[in-house]
């Protein structure tokens, strides 16, 4: 035991002291939090600058709907656009010509906005939002029915489907299919990834140590199994460790930074914004806050979180020796294809199973992938947030169990032959044979 | 102290040991010797209980040896390498731990070393830092740091300049002196002849050729002598007996004769022929080297 635990130290040590493990695991939650916060905050800075806009009026009405305020000055005037031009001209002063020819209720395409430069999309919104609603009143003061403007508001309709999942106990639970899709897909892409990057590491660690001639060295001291368990460990040790410190740094980041961002924004300014772009009414935000709370609480996440260290630890397991096998039968890197291959297509073929199954948690193909283990720990984890009945995830975390035990031991077998093996080309072929050597 | 009794191994499709027995006394230098692809790394790793024979056994002091024995034998193998990345003082301490050795005695046994081969700036350097003769005192200072009661060592003066071969050579010989078991597996065989008491010669999966390297020697004798005298010697006269004389390149007014007599003529009866022939200043037999040797039973 204390000699694994040697192993498993050393892979460790080695690989979380290295420079380019410490930049990747501070680097990437920043970039995580900068892709999710920098929008929110570009959103939040207000362009200051003054906008001024001659108003060309031939209607003569709407003088009273454009109203000056801090940012925008308006300066009706009736002589001829192109004078106005002229004397603009360079001067860089004016933001536009509103030119507005006719009674807008009966055509609306009676107003023209010109410009030196391409008028912005905020200046455009002001100016058909003010139009509008001053048109929109007239009309419904025109039409003189009293109260008209309460009862359009009244009429207005959103419907809003809450899905509520029962639980086993028959408690009710709010849910949101959009929120376990992407909860799903999210676990199912992480362990996608670690499986790959990190089996892969072990292979290359395996051909590390075979090409550098120390693992003769080494197994005179411990027995080859040990050194290709404590190898696996360890980096499902450094997996771990870089996934959880993305959690802490990405969690951490964003609340510290998320929460100064937000308390010096208006956040019902933003909300009125996407709301208005949505056309759709506009929630308060504690109404959003209370509903993402809702669906989110409608989820185990204690049960999420061990379902997907179990099926990430199986999964890579599984894997993992495979890699371990196939980096002792190669002599360098670059020899790897042709055994490495057929390990990635499950991996890859995987990831498109889950992709197919979170459409249809419960169909044919989630069923069988969810049970087969070179799939299961991909494709399970999407649907666990829809819902997974108990008996299915017994059997396949079973099958899995059983499955990286067995793979685990046909490597070993393999591994054992394999790194002491050099100069000769290894084929599938041989590495049959080395599996099937007697043992002492 | 080991010993090895009928050990046959068998790797698909060929038979890399074929019933080889040997004995390797407490506190000598056995040699190991072999053409390429003979078997000798497939024998060493079965001592080693890196993989197991086939049939046969290995005994390590009248027991039959099982993986703890690993713990008490340093292996220095052919093929040996460090991790590149490592530094030298973690590696070294890395690998001696993994003999069972306690952290704060490898720290003291890797000092003593450290000093003892004047390479303690090395601490701290990687690996790759390394040239492969500085390498090679790195690994042999692991192979020997937990004082393994035996030792082998699959060439060791390979990478070193002359200067660190003797070094290194110096230090085998101090740890035989201690008492240390060494099987020393070398193509070099000068080094044999300088090193070893006793050899095994394997060829072939099969031991061709075993014992004591004086006795070996003698026995592969050539009856060749080397004669030095300030008389000239006449051939014709010696002739009858079945004596071979021919002239060497003399010097200092010595005239010098390759002598070879008939197998079954005793040296006495030889120098007493001589001697009526001739005042005799010196009369060696020339044994052949174990060079010679392994050539000529390896091509037979």
């Amino acid at each position: 035991m204390s000699k694994i635990g040697l192993i498993i130290e050393r892979e460790y040590k080695t690989r979380v002291l290295k420079k380019s493990f410490i930049l990747l695991t501070l680097l990437t939650p920043i970039l995580l939090v900068a892709v999710m916060l920098v929008p929110l905050w570009l959103s939040t800075i207000k362009d200051d600058t003054e906008q001024h806009i001659v108003v060309i009026d031939k209607s003569g009405l709407y003088e009273a709907a454009l109203q000056n305020n801090e940012t925008y000055t308006f300066d009706f005037t009736n002589r001829p656009i192109d004078t106005i031009r002229n004397s603009q001209q360079g001067k860089n002063e004016l933001t536009g010509i509103l030119y507005i020819s006719g009674n807008l209720a009966t055509d609306t395409a009676q107003v023209i906005l010109y410009s030196d430069k391409q008028a912005k999309v905020e200046t455009v919104d002001y100016l058909s939002g003010l139009l509008n609603k001053y048109v929109e009143d007239q009309k419904i003061a025109s039409y003189n029915i009293p109260n008209l403007r309460e009862m359009m508001e009244n009429a207005r309709t959103d419907i809003n489907i809450t899905t509520v999942k029962w639980d086993e106990d028959g408690k009710e639970k709010e849910s949101s299919a959009e929120l376990a899709l992407i909860i799903g897909m999210i676990s199912a892409l992480v362990i996608y990834m670690f499986i790959l990057i990190y089996g892969g590491q072990v292979m290359s660690g395996v051909i590390q140590e075979k090409t550098n001639r120390i693992v003769e060295v080494i197994v005179s001291s411990v027995k080859p199994f040990e050194l290709m368990m404590g190898k696996i460990i360890g980096i499902a040790l450094v997996g771990l460790t870089q996934m959880l410190l993305w959690v802490l740094l990405t969690v951490g980041l964003s609340s510290i930074l998320g929460g100064n961002l937000l308390a010096t924004s208006d956040m019902n300014d933003l909300q009125t914004i996407s709301g208005m772009q949505a056309g759709q009414p506009v929630p308060s935000g504690d109404n959003i806050a209370a509903e993402i709370y809702g669906m989110l609480s409608g989820y185990d996440f204690v049960q999420l979180l061990v379902m997907f260290i179990l099926y990430f630890l199986g999964g890579y397991l599984l894997y993992a020796s495979l890699f371990a096998a196939v980096g002792s039968a190669v002599e360098s890197e670059t020899d790897t294809n042709q055994f490495s291959l057929p390990l990635s297509i499950p991996i890859i073929f995987a990831l498109y199973a889950a992709i197919y199954s979170a459409q249809n948690p419960d169909g044919p193909l989630a069923f069988w992938c969810s049970l087969i283990p070179f799939t299961s720990p991909i494709v399970m984890l999407v649907r666990i947030p829809f819902g997974v009945p108990a008996w299915q995830l017994i059997l396949s975390f079973a099958i899995l169990v059983l499955s990286f035990a067995g793979t685990t031991w046909m490597a070993g077998k393999i591994y054992r032959t394999g790194i002491l093996m050099y100069g000769k080309k290894s084929s599938w072929k041989e590495l049959w044979k080395w599996l099937t050597y007697r043992t002492r | 102290m080991l010993q090895v009794n009928h050990v046959s191994k068998q790797y698909a499709g060929h038979k890399a040991l074929d019933d080889v027995s040997l004995h390797v006394p407490a506190h000598s230098i056995y040699g190991l010797l072999g053409p390429n692809g003979a078997g000798k790394t497939t024998l060493i790793r079965i001592i080693n209980t890196i993989t197991g024979p086939d049939s046969g056994e290995v005994l390590l002091n009248g027991r039959r040896i099982t993986p703890d024995d690993a713990l008490h034998i340093g292996y220095l193998p052919e093929e040996r390498g460090l991790y590149k990345k490592m530094k030298v003082g973690e590696q070294a301490l890395f690998l001696a731990r993994l003999k069972g050795m306690s952290k704060n005695d490898a720290l003291k046994a890797l000092k003593y070393w450290f000093e003892k081969l004047e390479i303690q700036a090395w601490w701290d350097k990687k690996v790759e830092e390394l040239s492969k003769g500085m390498a090679q005192k790195v690994q042999f200072i692991t192979t020997v740091l937990h004082e393994p009661e035996l030792l082998i060592l699959d060439e060791p003066f390979s990478g070193f300049d002359p200067v660190n071969a003797e070094l290194i050579k110096k230090e085998i010989l101090a740890l035989r002196d201690k008492g240390t078991t060494i099987i020393l597996s070398t193509h070099n065989m000068a080094s044999v002849e300088e090193l070893c008491e006793n050899i095994s010669l394997i060829n072939q999966s099969h031991i061709v050729l075993q014992g004591n390297v004086e006795e070996i020697r003698a026995a592969h004798s050539t009856n060749t002598f080397l004669l030095a005298t300030h008389d000239t010697l006449a051939a014709e006269n010696l002739a009858t007996e079945g004596i071979v004389i021919t002239p060497q390149n003399g010097k200092n007014k010595l005239n010098r004769y390759a002598i070879s007599k008939p197998a079954d003529m005793s040296n006495n009866k030889l120098l007493g022929l001589l001697l009526d022939n001739c005042s005799v200043t010196s009369f060696e037999e020339v044994l052949p080297t174990m060079n010679e040797i392994f050539i000529k039973t390896v091509s037979k």
